[in-house]
């Protein structure tokens, strides 16, 4: 029955439940058990807003502030996707999430031979500064803050940004942007990489280092253990290879001469809600220890909000079934529930019809209703951390953190993160657990309600976002028109610099604002890239 | 089975798409079911696909496509087949395939198409029916 293992006698009674990350879970639980587990309230707890925070990371928790919901959104052209936004804000989102189309992922131009196809399917389609202008029109750049999901791209998203603000009239300092900026994780998961490893992570430490010191009000990563999951990682791994990610990341900017202290307080996170509810919530309670305990121990992180796990817990993609999509919604207010539970600061949902595309408006505002009515309406801000001392959440919570902590030991003894993703072997993990549960799927073993073992879905009748081959069209004279008006000379001149930069180990961050500023497009920054790093060559295994 | 009368197969990740988890299980089920399988990796073009199923002399290309893009991307990869003489080879294709599109798909030549969800032993048995 759902994600976690049940084995059953004749009469069809539960023997033996256990759970994704290896936890078997007890009929009963009483004091005897946290005695056994030498729980502490003190050590394994604290009170809420108090190290080692698994509790919450403010005292009141959401008495004090609800959380901040965010939907990813974006699609087609920058125009549609400003439209998109605007009807997000009116219906009380408080935060921007925006979904960039596969080419502007990869880095290349809607002309480009390979953005055939792709232009605004999956996200909006950006290729230079006009298009941000158009997409943040309207939006108060001081007030809503974006997370950018991209990756191989995101020092030129974020560049970009701090080039819209400027140009707008806010300043660097009052904007606040998120971009993904998660390399490694897309490397595991996503496939949405470009560069060699050594050269992405550079990339990544260039936009941290810059960010610390420009840009005081964003946020310049947010390490994804979400895709990792969806790759077929377990909770616990999905947890631990993410911190393992952030630990690379803070090598790599500590051996630049900063200190950890000074910008381990702007790394967010960004997790999966998809699983059995209280292994889910466990998990989160779990993270915010195990990561305010890994910066204190190991980067002697002692400023109270800087042990802060930040970060968005939602989507819950793999859960969704194309089959009976209804009950999609259902699952996505249980999601929304253990996202609750577990104290998310930040939070968005996916909405039903994800398992066939990306959403109408319809259905993402049925998301955005569903996190509102968990705030507003079933109680959820009344206080904080409410399972707080139940016997089966407590030691549940402390079985997470060692299945947490194993597979972190693991990533370290067989040579840490980066090696295992250069080499592949995270990767072959991650696959071969998500065909072994694939099989378990279809064979019965792990269930998905309306769904029949090795059948196909049926296709049900759905209202569906459409895609319009005429975006490709609008973005392209979109940019035959920039290209048209643009200074040349500054955009070669600023592209020169970029390339000298990124040759050298100057940060490539200030020339990158410049070329933005110049209209350089995202394909035309990323070919200097291109050049300057080569492409990574994926280890192919299966 | 000898190893020489084993199926090969081609599992191919065309375009810009990344979402690999599909093309990696099915290749790790045909497999398992005794086939020979080569994984393209990511971020293929069409012309590196007909160049490593040429180098590879498979008998089946299977598709993995999530990106909406199957209709144009088959129908030009069905024509280079023919022109690089691959007309003993098989192409299947996998991934998010509207139903009202299999059809289509067929009339390309695509010899078998298996949505999002189909179980492995129907791609196993009918990508050796292909053979039969």
């Amino acid at each position: 029955m759902g994600v976690a293992r049940y084995i059953k006698d004749d009469k069809g009674a539960i023997q033996e439940v256990v759970y994704q990350s290896g936890i078997k879970v007890k009929p009963v639980y009483g004091p005897e058990d946290l005695d056994a587990a030498g729980f502490s309230y003190e050590q394994d707890l604290g009170e809420p807003g108090d190290y080692p925070f698994t509790r919450s990371l403010h005292p009141q928790g959401y008495r004090s502030r609800a959380w901040t919901t965010r939907q990813y959104t974006g699609f087609g052209t920058p125009e549609q996707t400003n439209e998109r936004f605007k009807f997000m804000i009116a219906n009380g989102q408080n935060g921007l999430n925006v979904a960039f189309d596969l080419p502007t992922q990869m880095g290349y131009d809607s002309d480009h031979p390979l953005a055939e196809g792709e232009v605004g399917r999956v996200g909006m389609a950006v290729d230079s500064l006009k298009d941000f202008l158009t997409a943040f029109d309207g939006i108060p750049l001081d007030r809503i803050g974006s997370g950018l999901t991209i990756n191989a791209v995101a020092s030129i998203m974020m560049a970009m940004y701090q080039a819209l603000g400027e140009t707008r009239g806010f300043d660097k300092t009052r904007i606040s942007c998120t971009p993904q900026n998660d390399i490694l994780k897309e490397m595991i998961g996503r496939g949405a990489w470009i560069f060699p490893v050594e050269h992405g992570v550079r990339l990544v430490g260039d936009s941290i280092e810059y960010a610390v010191k420009e840009l005081p009000r964003s946020n310049p990563v947010s390490i994804c253990g979400y895709h990792i999951r969806e790759s077929g990682a377990t909770p616990a791994q999905e947890i631990a290879y993410a911190f393992e990610i952030a630990r690379a990341y803070i090598d790599t900017v500590a051996q630049r001469g900063i200190t950890p202290s000074d910008f381990v307080g702007r790394f967010s996170f960004n997790f999966n809600v998809y699983g059995n509810l209280w292994e889910q919530v466990a998990k989160f309670r779990a993270a915010r220890k195990i990561w305010a305990q890994m910066l204190k121990q190991d980067y002697g992180v002692t400023d109270k909000k800087k042990l802060f796990l930040r970060g968005l817990f939602g989507g819950g993609g793999s859960g969704l079934t194309k089959e009976e999509p209804e009950n999609n919604i259902m699952r996505g207010a249980f999601y929304a529930l253990g996202a609750a539970l577990s104290g998310a600061q930040t939070t968005a949902l996916c909405s039903f019809d994800e398992a066939y595309t990306i959403p109408t408006p319809r259905s993402a505002l049925l998301s955005l209703k569903t996190l509102e009515l968990l705030m507003d309406e079933v109680g959820l801000r009344d206080t904080v951390d409410p399972l707080a001392g139940s016997y089966f959440i407590e030691t549940l919570t402390l079985e997470m953190a060692d299945k947490i902590k194993e597979e972190m030991a693991w990533v370290k003894e067989m040579g840490g993160i980066v090696s295992g993703i250069s080499e592949g072997v995270i990767q072959k993990k991650v696959s071969q657990q998500a065909y072994e549960f694939e099989k378990g799927l279809q064979s019965g073993k792990y269930k998905k309600v309306g769904k029949t073992p090795g059948k196909e879905d049926e296709g049900a009748e759905v209202e569906l976002h459409r895609y319009n081959e005429e975006w490709v069209g609008t973005s392209k004279d979109s940019l035959a028109e920039v290209k048209r008006t643009r200074h040349e000379k500054a955009v070669a001149d600023t592209l020169r610099v970029l390339e000298k930069a990124a040759k050298s180990k100057d940060n490539v961050m200030p020339p990158l604002v410049d070329c933005c500023k110049a209209f350089a497009t995202v394909g035309e920054m990323a070919d200097v890239f291109r050049q300057t790093f080569g492409e990574w060559q994926e280890p192919v295994f299966y | 089975m000898e190893t020489k009368n084993k199926i090969r197969v081609l599992v191919a990740k065309p375009g810009l798409d990344g979402h690999d988890k599909g093309a990696k299980i099915v290749a790790l089920a045909l497999r398992d079911a005794g086939m020979e399988v080569i994984y393209s990796g990511l971020h293929q073009t069409l012309d590196q696909i007909i160049s490593t199923a040429v180098q590879e002399s498979v008998d089946v290309i299977g598709l993995s496509i999530m990106s909406g893009a199957h209709l144009p991307i088959c129908k030009k990869l069905t024509a280079m087949m023919k022109e690089h003489g691959l007309t003993g080879v098989q192409l299947v294709v996998g991934g998010v395939i509207p139903r009202q599109d299999i059809q289509t798909l067929e009339q390309m030549g695509v010899a078998a198409v298996f949505p999002g969800g189909t179980a492995f032993d129907t791609i196993v048995t009918e990508i050796n029916q292909l053979f039969a």
